[in-house]
């Protein structure tokens, strides 16, 4: 049973393989970031570096607006996940009662599933968050998105779980639901806040678009919008009037190894917090997807 | 056991969470008027003048529009079924591997690059992709000459849709590798038994065993069909692309943001969201209805 056969060793070629191409970009990306300029923009660089360098590193640190843009993210990151992962936790615990214990409890669910199903779009989301005041402050990365309806359906679902005889004996003895929430669900959901938290921390850490709308003056840009920026925008009328030569070598002057680093720095956060992510979210997938 | 005292907690807990709603998702839904007026900044939305479907039947008589809605359907379609069929596939190759210390190796690389935004992988497929990229230098070795694939027009959805591909495949086959884990081991045993082969045993257990599971993302994938996949395209097209790459989501933030033509782009924005609306609520029902799938 055990004894390996030609196709299993197919099999284990084909998949490794599979996972080879994975890691390709990011390989390439660091052998660039580690390669003589010049090396990387002749197209000498493959996953080894050429001309080994650590200068596109130094650059970043030199420059200082990686590193304030890296701050902006952190505090993004640190306001968005506290903020989040409270909300969710404090109404998915209403949430998982039944209607005939919580009275309104359909209506605020029909409320939150229709947000997730229509938007107002671009332009009235942005004038809401104008009116506000929240341009150029970090509130408007942090607010707008401040409810995950998914991660708190999550959550319920895993609050459905708990055997209500628990709650039912506090109840009893005079606890209110404030105390059972503080006492009983969080310390039993733990795992499962840490997954949202995890997915709440990466979808702050990742997120640019906001930033790109919301946020007008480079010292509140947040890192991801701060890379987007970075790359070599070419209008319709400047590549009409170009040949392609010339739009190639615009194109190549863009710093091909100072981009690269910067790519690798800002994953860095992502990739720490990765083994963690992995241990919980298989468990967090299968949780909001497959539903008893 | 209902009290009405539990009620007053109960409801105090919703309120912020709630308020949050209201103000960043519910007003705004109010703000879609605009799609049906000249919207002047400086006269607010109540005081601009109502144009009835104008912006609409502007939409529909543009050529552009109408190609960024096929490019937007022919983007997302093709993502839609090969993100089904890859991952799929994986799983079920992945089930078939034997060593077990790789499976676990293989499972941590391709799960990695659903955590990495696009903006970092827009920076490293235009390396790859470019004029002297790694697709450049190997494709040179057998005597192709080299070709900007990121401004051309016959490769730019294909690198869209097969990086995305690349992206999700990973992550996707969890929910299939979850199914196949539940499958009885019996059932192989008894194929095995009967003198089933491995290929015989994919197509006669695994592929029937998992069939629900697949019946169900792709009805839930039914709501996707105008999500081409904003912040991808967005980091990695440019204007020579618009033929083939500009999708509805990227040309209503050019015609809002950069165009200023907020009522334009607002009616563009909210006929993409009424049939996602539609498609969203049809995919449900019939999950709900074939698969007994609940969002709540």
């Amino acid at each position: 049973m055990n004894k390996l056969r030609l196709s299993d060793y197919i099999i284990l070629a084909v998949l490794l393989l599979i996972g080879f191409i994975c890691l390709v970009p990011i390989l390439n990306a660091i052998a660039i970031s580690l390669s003589d300029k010049t090396a990387a923009a002749m197209g000498e660089v493959v996953f080894l570096p050429k001309k080994f360098n650590t200068s596109a590193y130094e650059e970043i640190v030199k420059e200082g607006r990686f590193f304030h843009a890296f701050g902006v993210s952190i505090r993004r990151v640190l306001l968005g996940v506290s903020i989040g992962t409270a909300l969710s936790v404090v109404m998915a615990y209403p949430l998982s009662k039944s209607p005939r214990v919580f009275r309104q409890r359909n209506a605020y669910m029909w409320l939150m599933v229709f947000t997730m199903l229509f938007n107002g779009g671009l332009i009235p989301t942005y004038l809401v968050v104008k009116n506000l005041g929240l341009i150029n402050t970090i509130w408007s990365l942090v607010l707008p998105g401040a409810v995950s309806v998914y991660n708190t359906i999550i959550l319920m679902n895993f609050n459905k779980g708990i055997p209500p005889s628990l709650e039912e004996s506090a109840l009893i003895d005079g606890a209110n639901p404030l105390q059972i929430l503080v006492r009983i669900y969080i310390p039993l959901a733990k795992a499962s806040i840490a997954t949202i938290a995890l997915f709440t921390m990466v979808y702050h850490w990742n997120e640019f678009f906001m930033g790109k709308i919301y946020i007008n003056t480079l010292d509140q840009q947040p890192l991801q919008t701060y890379i987007q920026g970075l790359s070599v925008t070419l209008t319709t009328q400047q590549m009409a009037s170009m040949t392609p030569e010339e739009i190639i070598r615009k194109l190549a002057v863009s710093n091909v190894t100072f981009n690269s680093a910067k790519a690798i720095v800002s994953m860095i956060p992502v990739i720490i917090v990765y083994p963690f992510l992995q241990r919980f979210f298989v468990t967090g997938l299968v949780m909001g997807a497959v539903k008893e | 056991m209902r009290s009405v005292k539990n009620e007053i907690y109960y409801n105090a807990m919703m309120v912020i969470g709630i308020g949050f709603l209201l103000v960043f998702s519910i007003i705004p839904m109010f703000g879609v008027i605009i799609a049906f007026k000249d919207f002047v900044p400086a006269k607010g939305m109540l005081g601009s003048a109502w144009v009835g479907l104008k912006h609409f039947n502007r939409m529909f008589a543009l050529a552009e529009t109408r190609n960024v809605i096929r490019n937007t359907l022919v983007i997302a379609i093709s993502k839609i079924v090969l993100n089904i069929i890859v991952p799929v596939s994986f799983a079920i190759l992945l089930n078939e591997l034997k060593v077990y210390p790789v499976k676990r190796v293989v499972q941590t690389v391709v799960y990695l690059p659903h955590f990495l935004s696009w903006v970092i992988l827009g920076i490293m497929f235009t390396n790859i992709f470019s004029y002297t990229g790694i697709v450049n230098q190997i494709l040179g070795k057998f005597g192709v000459p080299p070709q900007m694939y990121m401004i051309s027009n016959s490769s730019f959805r294909g690198i869209i849709i097969g990086t995305d591909v690349w992206k999700t495949f990973g992550y996707g086959a969890i929910i299939y590798l979850a199914a196949i884990t539940n499958i009885d081991p019996n059932t192989y045993e008894a194929a095995a038994i009967d003198g089933a082969g491995r290929w015989q045993r994919i197509w006669f257990v695994t592929l029937p065993s998992i069939q629900g599971t697949i019946v169900l993302m792709s009805t839930l994938a039914l709501g996707n069909v105008l999500n081409a996949g904003f912040d991808q395209i967005f980091t990695m097209y440019s204007p020579l692309v618009y033929p083939t790459g500009d999708i509805i989501d990227t040309y209503v933030y050019r015609m809002g943001i950069t165009k200023m033509q907020y009522s334009f782009s607002t009616a563009v924005g909210l006929f993409k969201s009424g049939i996602s609306f539609l498609l969203i609520t049809l995919s449900y029902t019939l999950a709900n209805k074939f698969a007994d799938y609940t969002i709540f």
